[in-house]
């Protein structure tokens, strides 16, 4: 085939691109996997029993303050990767920040418990319950954001994966929340943090497969 | 920034708003930039020129089927070296070369040389089409090659205008994969 006929044949009759497509598609099939996980934890978990105590509030509200916060600022850097040469334009120091918060505040925690309650402020009552249902809870926000991701030809197939993998954690560690009872820092930080990571790590292992284009 | 860059970002625009000789001018002259840029690299690692065009076409389809991933608030430059440059790699990931062979590359290295000759790929344009579905076959045929207006198409096919340009923008996607999947040594 001659290049000069296949230019001929796509510059016949071209319909205009709309370049607010990327974030948009992105961003929707995100929303998406958070309304899934919400219904998920609604219908298969159930909502924490002591929903309705102004306690129990400030701590839900403080967990989703950290996912959440993981969840926009990795979802920012998604939409730029999700572009071919995005990666020009990424630092992944400002993503690790909620991460660096909650540790900080989780060592500050613990400096002030007796030694011999770390374990229970650590490992709460439910940790094997989280570490196994943040993840698998993750599968589904994580197949929408890498099937929208791939749409836009990502060029550093290893880090979009990752971000996508850390979104859809922070959107599962979101849902997760609103079930669970475990509420010190120290808790949130090593279970949701770890989990949250394994998924990045699982996205970046699966990105080169996944994403190619 | 490279002096070739306010020139091609214009048209690039202007393609993105459906121009069609903004976009034949855009992609001619991609072609050629293309061209030497993959020549280049190929006979730096040893490889033949011939395997050249076809990277060129797979290139041409990419910029062409993701106009809407450009953002207009940055450069073209980078956004054009970064889809050539993935192009080679998933081509030597192919055919079993290594990031190693391509070495580190500017973005400006993309608009370096300029090289029109030698244009045809061993790919036959043709036969590739047969291996689309029908609808989608029919579609680009209509629109790409006859030169029928999207409406016209409709009419003469009786889909409905949205779902031709859908068989149009699907049909191109698995067209550059087809090419993707032949152009092996």
């Amino acid at each position: 085939m001659k290049t000069d006929d296949l230019i001929d044949m796509l510059s016949t009759n071209v319909q205009p691109a709309d370049t607010r497509k990327v974030a948009r598609s992105i961003v929707l099939a995100v929303a998406v996997g958070a309304v899934a996980v919400v219904g998920l934890v609604f219908l298969a978990f159930g909502t924490r029993a002591d929903m309705g105590h102004a306690g129990s509030l400030v701590h839900l509200v403080a967990k989703l303050v950290f996912s959440l916060a993981v969840v926009g600022l990795s979802l920012l850097y998604l939409i730029r990767l999700a572009r071919p040469g995005g990666e020009r334009r990424v630092s992944l120091a400002v993503v690790a920040l909620p991460f660096v918060a909650i540790i900080a505040l989780a060592v500050g925690v613990l400096s002030m418990v007796p030694q011999g309650h770390w374990d229970d402020v650590v490992l709460g009552d439910q940790w094997l319950e989280c570490l196994i249902s943040i993840p698998l809870i993750a599968v589904v926000p994580f197949a929408a954001t890498m099937w929208a991701v791939r749409q836009h030809m990502p060029t550093d197939l290893r880090r979009a994966g990752a971000l996508a993998g850390l979104v859809a954690g922070g959107i599962s560690a979101t849902g997760y929340a609103l079930h669970c009872m475990d509420d010190s820092v120290p808790f949130v930080a090593v279970w949701y943090g770890a989990t949250i990571v394994l998924c990045a790590a699982a996205g970046a292992h699966l990105g080169p497969k996944l994403l190619r284009w | 920034m490279h002096p070739i860059e306010p020139e091609l970002k214009a048209l690039m625009l202007k393609s993105i708003g459906g121009d069609d000789r903004a976009h034949r001018d855009l992609l001619n002259r991609l072609s050629g930039y293309l061209r030497g840029y993959y020549r280049g690299r190929l006979t730096r690692m040893g490889r033949s020129v011939a395997e050249a065009e076809d990277l060129v076409q797979e290139a041409l389809m990419a910029i062409h089927t993701g106009r809407h991933t450009y953002d207009p608030a940055e450069l073209l430059t980078p956004w054009l070296h970064a889809i050539a440059r993935y192009k080679l790699l998933d081509y030597l990931r192919r055919t079993h070369a290594s990031m190693r062979d391509v070495g580190l590359d500017q973005a400006e290295d993309i608009v370096a040389v300029d090289d029109r000759a030698g244009t045809e790929s061993a790919l036959d344009l043709g036969r590739l089409l047969t291996t689309l579905p029908e609808r989608m076959r029919e579609a680009i045929r209509l629109v790409k090659i006859d030169g029928l207006s999207v409406a016209e198409a409709a009419a003469r096919s009786g889909a409905s205008e949205s779902a031709v340009k859908v068989n149009i923008h699907r049909g191109l996607k698995a067209l550059a994969a087809a090419i993707a999947r032949e152009s092996k040594p």
